[in-house]
């Protein structure tokens, strides 16, 4: 079945802020995201809520649940400039001020009844699926929100790849937990029997969408990049990070933003961001951690004034590590949902990606890296000082490190930041030419 | 003969440095930063210019055959002169500003203008005394020193003439904004130069010519380069702007060549830069979310203190037990100082507890940029503070053994120094490029 995707009769398009057509198509997936949570109660659909790194949107598709994904909810709220008041009500409730901000601004949200980032209703999820532990703000996460709601919840332990590696132990331990516990709490909570030929189907969906999205990504070693592989790249792993991978609409967004790029190669294009095309690529970045979503176009344009194109980064990464080789294989469905799981970047251990990040460095032509660090993201930010230094030193290329926060605007300091990354790029300017400049 | 220039704008102080045409520093000029940036960064080129010019004054006394001795005192006798006569032209405009101010509150204070009169005219009369040879002067800005001298006088004239002491010193607020807002306030180099030569005597004609030559020689601008945290605002084309951390590198660089490692403590921001065998940055670290530990964490403990910021070292050199405070932030360690006073702690000990309190964040953003490599370079206010270098001595030795710890006196004019070079090496670029065309 196909379904085709028009573009947004009611988008109208803000003059200031250019997108790509393929931009336009993403926002409406993920505003239709957003109705089919409001009308869930009525569609008489079970709702659940799932974390982006090592989500199982392929299985909850088989039991029919709508699908609602808290960390998208929290940075939806902070583009739209309404995360700073969920987190001061969430801090009035008792939340600490170094609590994750992604957490908080959801438990805000929540207090302020069932209305979600778009302003349509957004219902209080039926089931709490923790499919990744290898946060573990995220296990407390759901602990509060099932403490404060009560609602159903069931838990998949993915161990951490201490080794760098999977080991088969891991897989089978992963594989017997979606039999004995995952698949038929969500069989209970929804009603509906789980039938394994369903999700084989929806996994091939997932593998095309998968193909398109790792060409779009290493677009970005063409010189001029076509894209902009962390600010433009975050737009385009929204649906397949969410409640789209598996569905034919991802498969056909994925198709058309490829055909999008492939044009904007061969036209030797740069990548569009708010302010315009850029047509000057004058430094090659890859970045490592999460970005700031309150001021999300202020920092890029930070980048875009600096003629900084962003060629690769690890955050655009944590929906899926599958630029490396992964994909869903549906002849063995439960143990690719378990790889997956497993293989989240940040259940990735420091060598790793120091290994992923370096790797960046070189096959992406990058002048340099930098770390955006955010204190209340320990799942990120816990060692990437080693990483930076480790970095450096295997390629060779200068690491930047800048601070910021996810959802809290507080902790941005546009004028500090700005600072920095004006240094940083003058740094890289005054290296290429040698003590010239 | 032309000349390039490099100015800090800093939260503090704005700093110029003047080199001749060889790359030599020729001069140096020091202001208060305020919130006329314009105004701070053309009263430090000034200055910059002036000393630049008696530098040069100082070789041309040299080639008319003056033996050294006789050259400095002559150089000195001028310069003591010449402040004099800048003096006064500055507390003209002082004067004309408070009788302004005076003659709107005349309905209210009876005889508040004939006070002020009296003030500034025991002020003109001290001011051969305040720059009579072996003269102290605790600070060389003129709100330093008029300042002090007018609030002392108005204190007295105040008790013998009944006239409100505040309403005296909220004059002088007023004024002294006026007299640093008006950037010819200081007057031209020549009036000044020529009145101080004409004031020595007769037998010293040769000495007169060559002022009038130095004074009447032009000065042209080959190029300029600003830098600083006010360096947006600076009067200078976008292409003529540099990062601090550069500008820092590269000063430091120019005054101890064999520099690795530079820590630099300014009024709000600390900065730790390895800079290699050219002088160019290859890492940095600022602090980013908090000032705790920068020159205003010792301003705020001053005016806690009711001390002069240039006191707080020495006093805390002489402590014989320094107190341990764990406070990094400004306001608590001010609280802590508070107790600290209360529980009969003496206040060179406490204080020599806060400086170490400084350093030790100055250390922990040295690791994360790369630890200490030698030779280790300190600049900055901050280094001119004893109480901090010595802590800062120690807390090296501790944690990376025996190095060599370069502080210039010059320090403060490190940034602009380096933005000068960069100045002067635009200038050459371009040159070349000319002279192969």
């Amino acid at each position: 079945m196909t379904t085709n995707i028009a573009p947004p009769a009611s988008a109208k398009r803000p003059p200031a802020v250019q997108k790509e057509d393929a931009m336009w198509l993403q926002k409406e997936l993920i505003n239709r995201n957003y109705s089919e949570l409001a009308s869930a109660r009525a569609d008489n659909r079970k709702v659940s809520a799932t974390f982006v790194p090592g989500n199982l949107n392929e299985l909850l598709m088989c039991f029919d649940f709508a699908r609602s994904l808290p960390e998208t909810n929290a940075l939806q709220n902070g583009m739209r400039k309404k995360s700073g008041k969920f987190i001061m009500d969430a801090e009035r409730d008792g939340q600490s001020e170094d609590v994750c901000t992604y957490v908080k601004a959801d438990l805000g949200m929540m207090m302020g009844g069932e209305v979600g980032p778009t302003g349509d209703p957004l219902p209080r999820p039926d089931l709490l699926l923790l499919s990744y532990t290898g946060c573990f703000t995220f296990m407390k996460w759901f602990e509060l929100i099932r403490h404060k709601y009560g609602c159903e919840t069931v838990m998949l332990h993915v161990p951490y790849q201490g080794e760098g590696r999977v080991a088969p132990n891991m897989r089978d331990y992963v594989v017997r937990q979606l039999k004995e516990t995952v698949i038929p709490k969500l069989e209970q909570v929804s009603g509906v029997k789980f039938d394994i030929d369903r999700l084989r189907q929806y996994m091939r969906e997932s593998v095309k969408a998968e193909d398109d999205l790792v060409a779009v990504l290493q677009s970005a070693k063409h010189r001029p990049s076509p894209i902009d592989g962390y600010f433009g790249a975050v737009y385009y792993i929204g649906p397949i990070f969410t409640a789209f991978r598996g569905t034919p609409e991802a498969t056909q967004f994925y198709a058309t933003l490829r055909a999008e790029i492939e044009e904007r190669i061969k036209a030797g294009a740069g990548p569009v961001t708010p302010e315009g095309e850029m047509t000057e690529e004058k430094y090659r970045i890859v970045v490592e951690g999460p970005p700031n979503w309150t001021s999300f176009r202020q920092f890029w344009k930070m980048f875009v004034d600096e003629g900084a194109v962003v060629v690769a980064s690890t955050y655009t990464k944590v929906g899926g590590v599958y630029d490396l080789g992964f994909r869903h294989d549906p002849t063995h469905p439960l143990e690719t949902l378990a790889d997956y799981c497993l293989g989240c970047y940040t259940n990735l251990n420091l060598p790793s990606r120091v290994d992923m990040i370096s790797r960046y460095v070189k096959e992406y032509s990058a002048d340099g890296f930098l770390i955006n660090s955010v204190k209340s993201c320990n799942s990120f930010s816990a060692g990437q000082l080693h990483i930076l230094r480790e970095v450096e030193k295997r390629s060779g290329r200068p690491g930047g490190f800048i601070e910021s926060d996810l959802v809290d605007p507080r902790y941005f300091s546009a004028a500090n930041i700005k600072n920095r990354l004006e240094s940083y790029f003058q740094m890289l300017e005054q290296k290429r030419l040698g003590g010239a400049a | 003969m032309n000349y390039t220039v490099g100015v800090d704008l800093g939260s503090t102080t704005t700093k110029a440095v003047v080199l001749g045409e060889d790359g030599q520093v020729m001069g140096r000029g020091i202001t208060n930063s305020r919130s006329n940036y314009d105004v701070a960064c053309q009263v430090a080129m000034s200055e910059a210019l002036i000393h630049a010019r008696f530098s040069l004054l100082d070789g041309e006394l040299e080639r008319v055959g003056l033996a050294p001795e006789v050259r400095a005192r002559r150089l000195s006798q001028l310069e003591r002169g010449f402040r004099a006569q800048q003096y006064l032209s500055q507390l003209r405009v002082l004067a004309r500003e408070l009788e302004r101010f005076a003659s709107r509150l005349a309905s209210r204070s009876q005889g508040l203008a004939e006070t002020v009169e009296r003030i500034v005219s025991e002020m003109e009369a001290e001011t051969d005394g305040l720059y009579a040879e072996g003269a102290r002067r605790k600070s060389d800005f003129f709100r330093d020193l008029a300042g002090s001298r007018y609030l002392a006088l108005a204190e007295e004239e105040a008790r013998r003439a009944g006239v409100s002491f505040d309403a005296l010193a909220s004059l002088f607020d007023k004024a002294i904004l006026e007299v640093e807002s008006s950037s010819d306030a200081a007057g031209r180099f020549e009036d000044h130069a020529l009145a101080a030569a004409a004031g020595m005597r007769q037998s010293d004609q040769e000495v007169a010519a060559a002022v009038e030559r130095i004074a009447r020689l032009e000065l042209v601008q080959a190029g300029s380069v600003g830098t600083g945290y006010g360096r947006q605002r600076l009067p200078f084309p976008e292409a003529q702007i540099r990062s601090e951390i550069l500008c820092h590198g590269l000063g430091a660089h120019a005054m101890f060549p064999a520099t690795r490692t530079v820590l630099d403590i300014g009024g709000q921001d600390t900065k730790a830069i390895q800079v290699d065998d050219q002088g160019i940055v290859t890492s940095f670290q600022m602090n980013d979310r908090c000032a705790a530990g920068c020159g205003r964490y010792l301003g705020y403990i001053a005016d806690e203190m009711s001390l002069g910021l240039h006191e707080l070292g020495p006093l805390a050199c002489t402590s014989s037990s320094p107190v341990r405070i764990n406070s990094t932030c400004t306001v608590f360690a001010g609280a802590e100082l508070r107790e600290r006073l209360s529980l009969g702690e003496k206040r060179e000990d406490i204080l020599a507890g806060l400086h170490r309190a400084i350093i030790l964040r100055a250390m922990s953003l040295l690791a994360r940029s790369g630890g200490v490599n030698d030779e280790f370079t300190f600049t900055g206010g901050v280094a001119k503070n004893p109480a901090a270098v010595g802590a800062l001595r120690l807390l090296l030795a501790e944690n990376y053994g025996e190095l060599t710890i370069n502080i210039s006196e010059d320090s403060i004019y490190t940034g602009a120094l380096g933005a000068a070079l960069f100045a002067w090496r635009d200038v050459q670029r371009t040159h070349e490029r000319q002279t192969t065309v």
